[in-house]
């Protein structure tokens, strides 16, 4: 005890940390299953960190040219690349290095994961409002940075189904008007594939694109502590408090205990399940391919995109050539992508709320949103599906033409579908809330009046369960209203238009008023 | 912070639930006066372990049990290392040493998440507290401070008063990158890509080989079904450059039967007896066109199902490719070996802005 004192003297009055622990040490942090996503992501981020660590160690990720002499009797005398034969030897000779290779590349499918389900979290919640938009767009950035961190490390073992990989993106690349050929031919340091591609993705992979990441997890982290968390309605909480549990020590050890919880999992899975085994494709060779070949998941919309397009997208024009087939989906994701990072802003334009919103949202009680956001997940799943297009015709006997051309379907008529029935769903929702609310629920009692007429009782419910029901907040369409000079302005017009598409359709909650006249 | 549960609950509570009132605009949300009051924080729920000190008891072993697994995990681990090398010529042992070593890792980590959950669940304070928020810009007196500082720091520099200091200072920073920029240039050596990209291996008198061994084909081997993937001769002897000339060069030779085979009236003599030669590189995004399907005679692209007619020139007939595979022309020298008759005729693989020049 007098050890702990003088360290912690020691280190006061050297640093003022007591500060820190006076301000941050009690912080509370409200608890629900679905704030665990994003927790989920950063430890699956720091067993990155770790197991990485460990294979460059053993990582060369040298192209010159060697002949196979590891254990791997199949691929003796085989020519391939030093960053395989490397990839080989942390597989085979290095006690522990298969471990740790599935564990990189188990956690790194799981950090793309988790991310993606934590955004779907924060957009059906709402909780990218006002003061969180630019954490949201932090957010967006470290999505993008995790896939880019994905793919380049997944192209380092110079594998033949990696190599493809990186012809699909060579062949994407040369399909950019004017500086196509010479972006390839800049990056790969040669004609594809060159010799230098594998290093240069290496230092973006273990340098460059981690140094950005852990930067904008740092601010992420940062936002997240100054905005503090959203919490749900519930009884007592308000958009003026957080309810939870203090940092030391309730949400100290939870998060604690769940970064081992996650390295556990993840270890796990990486001891019962093989992953990528490099070993089964060879060392690349732009001649042969394997059938049925796939990217890892979070690339599988981009490849999904360039195969539903449909044949013959290509025109000469003076001589240069444009490749609608490769553009198109380049451009459609790109601005699905763009979609996704300005969300927040269009919608604080749109309802013109300039309050701050503490409080997460049900997904039912803001109907349009959360169909906009079931139409993209449908149109995302649409192309996910497509990266599958061919193990999809032979598992299930289909024609693979069959199989791309409901693809196409799902992708271009499916999101307004999901648009529809998910508005609707929301609505219906709202409605069995709002007379819940007012009448209770069907107790499954029947009572046989003294006149012999027989009803079912419904039970009221108590106050704290109603306020869950009833504390939403409700947005009308904008009025247009002409200006200081009497004008109505086409911004005016455009907000007015879309305000209307949000909030035409709407369900008030139950008030005072209501809940008492219905008591009488 | 209050605590919600402790001392006078109702009334604090009641405190913390009232909204203040925000002098942000609420923009289009409805503001009703007859809400529903929020109804405060419900009574407390205890526990088991809060009310029954056997519990609690039994708890504290159930925790500290998980800590040791965690111990005896870890121990385990280091343990199957020694235990389960891998031995050369035994592939099994590199399985072993994976499972044995990982499931005592995941021992030791796992008694530590599991024992730290259920400490915070179980055992520890279990009240929600309650932390009031403000609102995230500065106060007015701070922002008011804040403007102070930025025209402090103007008028001692002079930055808008001097402008001719400033908009040079731009645009010094503005040049200062571009050097960053143009040193980027040998990232390529100094040839043009797209001469490279126009030209493959092959050429009048080059002899088709099989790929990988390199051996030539003799037009009597290739037997009507069969389909050869092919190299051209001396690619397998290249000092460097060779997967740069395999990737443009890698051809596909079927025999079909004369009369399946439709062919262009100038491109008659680019077959030999039913025998045509096709790049083997897909004109859509580059992957190998490799399954060939020989009672339809259509090539089939593993990547993205792009599928190509080959009794039809190649011609794309689904997937997202836009133009056939170029054919190169072909025909036998005097031993009866297949030879080309000349280097493609357009550029093969995906398609690039100078491609058609």
């Amino acid at each position: 005890m007098r050890f702990t004192g003088w360290a912690a003297n020691y280190i006061d009055e050297r640093t003022s940390a007591s500060t820190a622990v006076k301000t941050l040490g009690r912080k509370i942090f409200p608890d629900h299953w679905s704030f665990m996503l994003g927790e989920v992501a950063l430890y699956s981020f720091v067993v990155i960190l770790l197991s990485g660590t460990f294979l460059t160690f053993f990582f060369d990720p040298s192209m010159t040219e060697v002949e196979y002499e590891g254990s791997y009797v199949p691929l003796q005398g085989i020519p391939m690349s030093v960053a395989y034969h490397s990839s080989l030897d942390i597989s085979f000779e290095i006690r522990g290095g298969l471990l740790m290779r599935q564990v990189h590349h188990w956690a790194a499918l799981l950090f793309v994961a988790s991310i993606a389900l934590h955004m779907l979290r924060v957009f059906f919640t709402g909780a990218f409002r006002k003061p969180r938009e630019l954490n949201w767009v932090i957010g967006f950035l470290l999505f993008v940075l995790a896939m880019a961190l994905g793919f380049t490390g997944y192209s380092l073992p110079d594998d033949l189904l990696s190599g493809n990989g990186l012809r699909i993106i060579d062949g994407m690349i040369k399909a950019v008007p004017v500086a196509g050929a010479w972006i390839s031919y800049l990056l790969f340091g040669d004609e594809f594939p060159g010799t230098d591609i594998i290093p240069r993705l290496y230092v973006l992979h273990i340098l460059l694109l981690p140094a950005i990441l852990v930067a904008l997890i740092g601010a992420h982290m940062v936002l997240l502590i100054v905005n503090k968390h959203t919490q749900f309605a519930g009884p007592g909480r308000t958009n003026d408090n957080v309810v939870g549990a203090p940092v030391m020590p309730v949400f100290a050890a939870k998060a604690g205990g769940f970064f081992f919880l996650v390295f556990g999992v993840i270890v796990l899975i990486a001891s019962l399940f093989t992953i990528n085994p490099i070993w089964n494709y060879g060392p690349y060779d732009p001649s042969p391919v394997s059938a049925g070949t796939q990217p890892d998941w979070y690339i599988g919309f981009a490849d999904g995109a360039l195969r539903l397009i449909p044949p013959h997208l290509e025109t000469v024009i003076f001589g240069y050539t444009w490749s609608w087939n490769v553009l198109i989906p380049l451009v459609g994701l790109l601005v699905f992508l763009a979609a996704a990072a300005v969300y927040p802003f269009l919608e604080a334009w749109v309802t013109g709320d300039k309050r701050e919103h503490h409080i997460a949202e049900r997904p039912r009680n803001n109907p349009t949103r959360t169909a906009i956001g079931a139409a993209g997940v449908t149109f995302y799943a649409g192309l996910w599906a497509a990266a599958s297009s061919d193990l999809i015709a032979t598992h299930f006997r289909l024609s693979i033409e069959g199989v791309i051309h409901a693809l196409q379907f799902v992708t271009v008529v499916g999101p307004f579908i999901a648009y529809f029935v998910t508005k609707r769903v929301c609505l219906a929702l709202m409605r069995k809330d709002r007379e819940i609310a007012l009448h209770g629920y069907e107790s499954g009692r029947i009572v046989r009046l003294p006149g012999g007429e027989y009803i079912e009782v419904h039970e009221q419910l108590d106050d704290y369960e109603r306020w869950r029901l009833v504390s939403y907040e409700e947005y009308q369409p904008l009025m247009v209203r002409p200006d200081a000079r009497g004008r109505i302005t086409a911004r005016q017009r455009v907000r007015a238009g879309l305000s209307r598409w949000f909030f035409e359709d709407r369900i008030s909650p139950v008030t005072q008023k209501e809940l008492e006249s219905q008591r009488h | 912070m209050a605590d919600v549960h402790d001392g006078a609950t109702s009334g604090e509570a009641a405190e913390t639930a009232v909204e203040k009132h925000s002098s942000a605009s609420p923009g289009v949300a409805v503001e009703r006066a007859d809400r529903i009051a929020n109804p405060g924080f419900p009574p407390e729920r205890l526990r088991v372990t809060d009310t029954d000190p056997a519990k609690e008891k039994a708890a504290e072993r159930t925790v500290s049990g998980l800590f040791l697994m965690s111990v005896v995990g870890s121990i385990l681990a280091v343990v199957a290392y020694v235990a389960f090398p891998i031995v050369e010529g035994q592939p099994e042992t590199i399985r072993l040493n994976n499972l044995f070593l990982g499931l005592g890792i995941t021992l030791g980590l796992l008694g530590i998440g599991i024992g730290a959950v259920h400490w915070s669940k179980a055992l520890m304070h279990g009240h929600e507290l309650v932390e009031q928020r403000h609102p995230t810009r500065g106060s007015d007196e701070t922002r008011a401070k804040a403007v102070e500082v930025f025209q402090a720091g103007n008028k001692e520099s002079g930055f808008t008063r001097r402008s001719l200091v400033r908009n040079t200072l731009i645009g010094a920073l503005v040049a200062t990158p571009i050097p960053a920029i143009a040193i980027f240039r040998d990232l390529a050596p100094a040839e043009d890509p797209v001469a490279l990209l126009k030209h493959t291996m092959w050429d009048e008198g080059v002899r088709l080989t099989r790929d990988p061994s390199g051996t030539p084909i003799k037009a009597s081997e290739v037997t009507i079904g069969s389909a050869f993937h092919v190299i051209p001769e001396g690619l397998t002897e290249l000092e460097s450059h060779k997967l740069e000339e395999k990737a443009k060069a890698a051809v596909l030779l079927m025999r079909l039967p004369l009369d399946r085979l439709n062919e262009r009236e100038d491109r008659k003599d680019w077959s030999y007896d039913g025998i045509v030669a096709y790049s083997k590189i897909c004109t859509h995004v580059g992957c190998p066109v490799a399954l060939y399907e020989q009672q339809t005679h259509h090539l089939l692209c593993p990547c993205h199902q792009s599928e190509f007619d080959v009794a039809n020139h190649a011609e794309v007939i689904f997937g997202p490719a836009a133009r056939p595979l170029p054919q190169l022309p072909i025909t036998v020298d005097e031993e009866g070996y297949l030879v080309a008759k000349s280097d493609f005729t357009e550029p093969v693989g995906p398609s690039f802005w100078e491609r058609a020049l």
